[in-house]
C-alpha cells in the first residue's frame, strides 16, 4: 500500500536544467513544423547527419554506465530530452535505443553489454519488439517462440511496431523459450530480406515495421538472460511509460501554441475567435491538463524505480499525459473550424502522436485500472 | 528555543510537542454539527465554540507565532507556525474561524498600517476577541470586483456609507469590517474611484441581515448601509487607492511582515474519506469499491488530488514553470475548488439510494456531512471569482488570449 502521507516533491538537478535547455534550443532550431512535414513525408527512414548530432550531444548515452561508454546518468535526465522533442513531434528512434539499452542493462549478458552498449552510445540504432497481433499491452503475454536445437535457436511468430526497424543495428525481440517470456537479440545480419514489412501507422512520423520472426536463427548466446528477463520487462514497461509520458506531455504543450496561435490571429464574425469563451475556456483546461501532466511527469522521473512509488507515479504520469494530450490535440482541431479538417493543419499531427502515445504501453484507462489494483 | 533557524532536532522536538499538545487538547464532539469553513457560521452556539478554540490555540501560543511579539505574535520562525498548522489539519482540529482577520486584514494591518492600527487591532485578530468581516462583493457585482458601488462620501472629516455588502460571512459577529467603496464616482477608470477602509461594525446605519444558504443552513450575510459615518482614520492606503489595497490584501494572504498568521480555514475533504466510503457503500451486496466503474473514477481522483499537491512542488523549480510562471499559482483556485466540487458529488453518488437523505434524518450517511460539503463546495467555485471568471483571467493573463 501506497504511502499517502507522504507529501510528493518533485527533485530537478542540475544537469536536468542543462539538458532541458540545451535540447529545447537543439528541438527549436532542428525541428520546426516545415522539417517535421518533410521528415513524414521523406523516403528515406531517417535523415543520418541528424541522428548522428543527436548521438554526439552525448543523449544516447545518458542512462548508461560511465564503463560502457555513457554519461552515468538516469532516466530522469532523458525525460528533459524527450519532452522538447515531443513538442516538436520530433521522430528519432531515441526513445526506442535508450529502452533497448536500458532493456540490456537490466538482462543482458556481461558480453551483450560491452558489445552493444558503447556502440549505442556512439550512434547504433536499436529496436525493440514486444507488441503481437492481438495488441495486447500485457508485456509478459507472449505468443513468439524460440526454439533450441542444439546451440542454434529457431523463431517463430510474428511481432508488430516495432519502430524504426529498418535502420537498426539490432532489435530485441520478446519470445517465449522453454514456455517462459525471453528477449532474444537479434542482429542487422540476422534479418533477411522479407523479414521487415513497413507497418501503415497513425502517427506519420514514426517508421514502424512488422517482423516476421519464422525462420530467423540465432545463436544461443543470442538470449538475454533468462531468469532477469521478467525484471527487464517489468522495468522496460514503466521506462516506456517514463519516456512516452514525457512526449506526450511536450506533445500538449506544443499543440496548445498551435491552437493559441490560431486564437489570437483568426478573426469571425468581427472579433478574435480567442474572445469567445466557448474556445478560451476549453483552451485554459488544456492548459491546465498538460501543467498536471508536466508535474507527474517530472515527479515519476524524480521516483522512478523507486519500488511501488516508482510505479505508481509513472502510471500516474502515463495516464495524465495522454488524457492531456488527447484532449488539447481534439480540441485544437475542433477550434480550427474548417481548417481544422484539413491535412494542412498541424493539430492532426499532434492528435495522431497522442493517438499512437496511447496505443504504446496503455491508454489512461489501462494505467488507471493498474493503479486500482495497487490504490484500492 | 532560539528566535533562529531552529536545528532539525529542535523541529522533531517541536513537532511531537504539538503533536501532543492537540493530541490533549482537541476538543470534544460539542454535541451539534460544527461548521465546515468560516463562511458557515450559522448559529451563536456554533460561533461561541469555534471562537473559544481559535483563543485557546492563541494562548497555548501556537497562532500568530511568527508574527511580531510587540502586537501579540510570537516572533518566531515561519517553519513553526507551519508545523503546527499541518498539525491541525491533519488532526482535523476545528478550523480558526477569524478567518478573515487573520488571512486578510491581519496580514494588510501588518504591513500597510500605522503603528496605532497595528497596536489596536492585531492583538484581538489572534485571540479572536475581535472577529473581522469583508465586504467587497456587492449583490449586483458579484465576480466584477473593480466595479463596486458602495458609496462613501466625504463629509469633513467623516465618510458616509450608502449601498449594500453581500457575502459577510461572520458579519453578526464581526466587530470591523474591511471595506472597499466607491469614494469617487467621476473617474475614468472604474478602479480609480474606489478606496479601502477598516470600519466598525458597531455603527448607526450599519445592519446586518442573514442569508439562508443552499444548505438551507446560515453564515453568510448581506450587509446594509444608510448613512452609516466613519472617520476618515478608517481609511487604508490612499483615497482613491482601493484597488491596489485590495490586490496587495490578496497577495498578503501569502505572507505578511513575519510570515503568515496560520491555521487552517475550513475542514477540506480528501479523497482518501471517499475511499473509506467506497468501503462502506454497497453494490448488488457487495462493497462498493469492487466496482469497476466506481475504481476508474476513485482513481482519477486520486490522480487528481495529487496533482495539485505536485503543481505546488513544481511551481517551486523554476526552469520547470519558464514558460508560463503565472500558471500555476493562478490556476491553484480553480482546479482546487472544482475538484472539491466534484469529489463532494461523487462521495454522494456512492451511498445509494441514502443519496437521497439529508442532515437531520439518522439514516443520513455521516449526518449528511457529504450532502451538505456538496453544496457548501460551491462557495469555493463560485466565492473569489466563480470558476469562469477564473478561465477568462487564467486565459487572458497565462495564454494571452483576447480579453471576452
Amino acid at each position: 500500500m501506497l504511502d499517502t502521507n507522504k507529501k510528493p516533491t518533485i527533485l530537478f538537478s542540475d544537469e536536468q536544467e542543462q539538458l532541458l535547455e540545451v535540447a529545447s534550443n537543439f528541438c527549436r532550431d532542428r525541428f520546426p513544423m516545415s522539417e517535421t512535414r518533410k521528415r513524414i513525408a521523406a523516403e528515406e527512414d531517417l535523415s543520418r547527419p541528424l541522428w548522428d548530432e543527436i548521438a554526439s550531444l552525448g543523449w544516447l548515452g545518458i542512462a548508461v554506465p560511465e564503463e560502457f561508454g555513457g554519461s552515468g546518468l538516469t532516466l530522469a535526465e532523458v525525460v528533459t530530452v524527450v519532452e522538447p522533442m515531443g513538442e516538436h513531434l520530433a521522430g528519432t528512434p531515441l526513445v526506442s535505443t535508450t529502452l533497448a539499452a536500458q532493456t540490456l542493462l537490466k538482462a543482458g549478458t556481461r558480453a551483450q553489454k560491452e558489445t552493444w552498449l558503447p556502440k549505442i552510445c556512439e550512434g547504433a540504432i536499436a529496436a525493440l519488439a514486444l507488441s503481437e497481433p492481438d495488441g495486447d499491452w500485457a508485456l509478459e503475454r507472449i505468443v513468439a517462440s524460440a526454439t533450441a536445437s542444439g546451440d542454434t535457436l529457431t523463431l517463430k511468430g510474428t511481432k508488430t511496431f516495432v519502430t524504426d526497424a529498418a535502420s537498426a543495428d539490432l532489435v530485441i525481440a520478446s519470445v517465449l523459450f522453454d514456455g517462459i517470456p525471453a528477449l532474444a537479440l537479434i542482429t542487422r545480419d540476422a534479418l533477411e530480406a522479407g523479414k521487415l514489412t513497413r507497418e501503415i501507422v497513425i502517427d506519420e512520423t514514426r517508421r514502424s515495421y512488422r517482423l516476421e520472426l519464422d525462420g530467423i536463427t540465432l545463436p544461443k548466446s543470442a538470449l538475454l538472460e533468462t531468469d532477469k528477463t521478467p525484471a527487464a520487462l517489468a522495468h522496460l514497461d514503466q521506462a516506456a511509460c517514463l519516456l512516452l509520458s514525457a512526449e506526450a506531455c511536450g506533445g500538449a504543450n506544443g499543440v496548445i501554441n498551435v491552437t493559441i496561435d490560431y486564437l489570437k490571429t483568426r478573426k469571425q464574425f468581427d472579433r478574435y475567435i480567442g474572445s469567445y469563451q466557448a474556445l478560451k475556456h476549453p483552451t485554459v483546461d488544456a492548459l491546465l491538463a498538460m501543467e498536471a501532466a508536466r508535474s507527474h511527469l517530472y515527479y515519476a522521473a524524480t521516483v522512478f524505480g523507486d519500488g511501488i512509488e516508482g510505479e505508481v507515479a509513472v502510471r500516474m504520469a502515463k495516464a495524465q499525459s495522454g488524457s492531456a494530450l488527447a484532449f488539447a490535440a481534439d480540441r485544437s482541431i475542433q477550434f480550427h473550424g474548417g481548417f481544422g479538417f484539413t491535412y494542412d493543419c498541424d493539430a492532426q499531427l499532434y492528435r495522431r502522436r497522442g493517438i499512437w502515445c496511447e496505443a504504446q504501453f496503455g491508454d489512461a484507462r489501462h494505467h488507471r485500472s493498474k493503479l486500482a489494483e495497487i490504490l484500492l | 528555543m532560539s528566535d533562529n533557524t531552529p536545528s532539525p532536532a529542535e523541529l522533531d522536538a517541536f513537532r511531537q510537542e504539538v503533536a501532543d499538545w492537540f493530541t490533549a487538547n482537541k476538543p470534544a464532539d460539542p454535541g451539534f454539527l460544527l461548521p465546515q469553513s468560516f463562511m458557515e457560521v450559522g448559529t451563536d452556539e456554533q460561533f461561541y465554540f469555534l471562537r473559544d478554540w481559535q483563543k485557546k490555540v492563541y494562548e497555548a501560543g501556537y497562532l500568530g507565532m511568527a508574527w511580531p511579539k510587540a502586537y501579540g505574535g510570537g516572533g518566531k520562525p515561519q517553519v513553526l507556525q507551519d508545523i503546527v498548522t499541518r498539525e491541525m489539519v491533519k488532526q482535523k482540529t476545528p478550523f480558526m474561524t477569524n478567518t478573515i482577520g487573520l488571512n486578510w486584514a491581519g496580514p494588510l494591518i501588518l504591513n500597510m498600517g500605522t503603528e496605532e492600527q497595528k497596536k489596536a487591532f492585531i492583538p484581538g485578530i489572534l485571540s479572536a476577541d475581535d472577529i473581522w468581516c469583508q465586504g467587497f462583493s456587492e449583490p449586483d457585482h458579484g465576480s466584477d470586483l473593480g466595479n463596486a458601488q458602495l458609496k462613501a462620501t466625504r463629509d469633513g472629516k467623516e465618510f458616509v456609507l450608502n449601498g449594500s455588502k453581500i457575502w459577510t460571512s461572520l458579519g453578526r459577529h464581526a466587530k470591523h469590517m474591511i471595506l472597499l467603496a466607491r469614494t469617487n464616482q467621476n473617474t475614468n477608470n472604474k478602479y480609480e474611484g474606489l478606496s479601502f477602509f477598516l470600519i466598525p461594525m458597531q455603527v448607526p446605519g450599519i445592519e446586518v441581515v442573514p442569508i439562508k444558504k443552499l444548505t438551507g443552513e446560515f453564515g453568510f450575510n448581506q450587509t446594509f448601509f444608510t448613512d452609516a459615518r466613519i472617520d476618515e482614520s478608517c481609511l487604508i492606503g490612499k483615497e482613491g487607492g482601493g484597488w491596489q489595497v485590495a490586490m496587495a490584501t490578496l497577495a498578503f494572504e501569502r505572507g505578511a511582515v513575519g510570515g503568515q498568521a496560520g491555521g487552517h480555514a475550513m475542514n477540506s475533504k480528501h479523497v482518501s474519506e471517499v475511499v473509506t466510503l467506497a468501503r462502506t457503500a454497497k453494490r448488488n451486496g457487495k462493497p462498493a469499491i469492487e466496482d469497476v466503474a466506481i475504481r476508474d473514477e476513485l482513481v482519477q481522483l486520486i490522480i487528481d488530488e495529487r496533482s495539485q499537491a505536485l503543481n505546488g512542488s513544481r511551481a517551486r523549480i523554476k526552469p520547470l514553470t519558464q514558460e508560463r510562471p503565472s500558471s500555476i499559482p493562478m490556476s491553484g483556485k480553480l482546479i482546487g475548488s472544482e475538484y472539491g466540487r466534484r469529489l463532494n458529488q461523487f462521495a454522494l453518488s456512492l451511498q445509494g439510494a441514502n443519496a437521497a437523505y439529508y442532515v437531520g434524518d439518522p439514516l443520513a450517511y455521516d449526518g449528511g456531512l457529504w450532502q451538505r460539503s456538496y453544496f457548501n463546495a460551491f462557495s469555493g467555485t463560485i466565492g473569489g471569482g466563480t470558476s469562469e471568471v477564473q478561465h477568462n483571467i487564467i486565459g487572458e493573463r497565462v495564454l494571452g488570449l483576447p480579453k471576452s
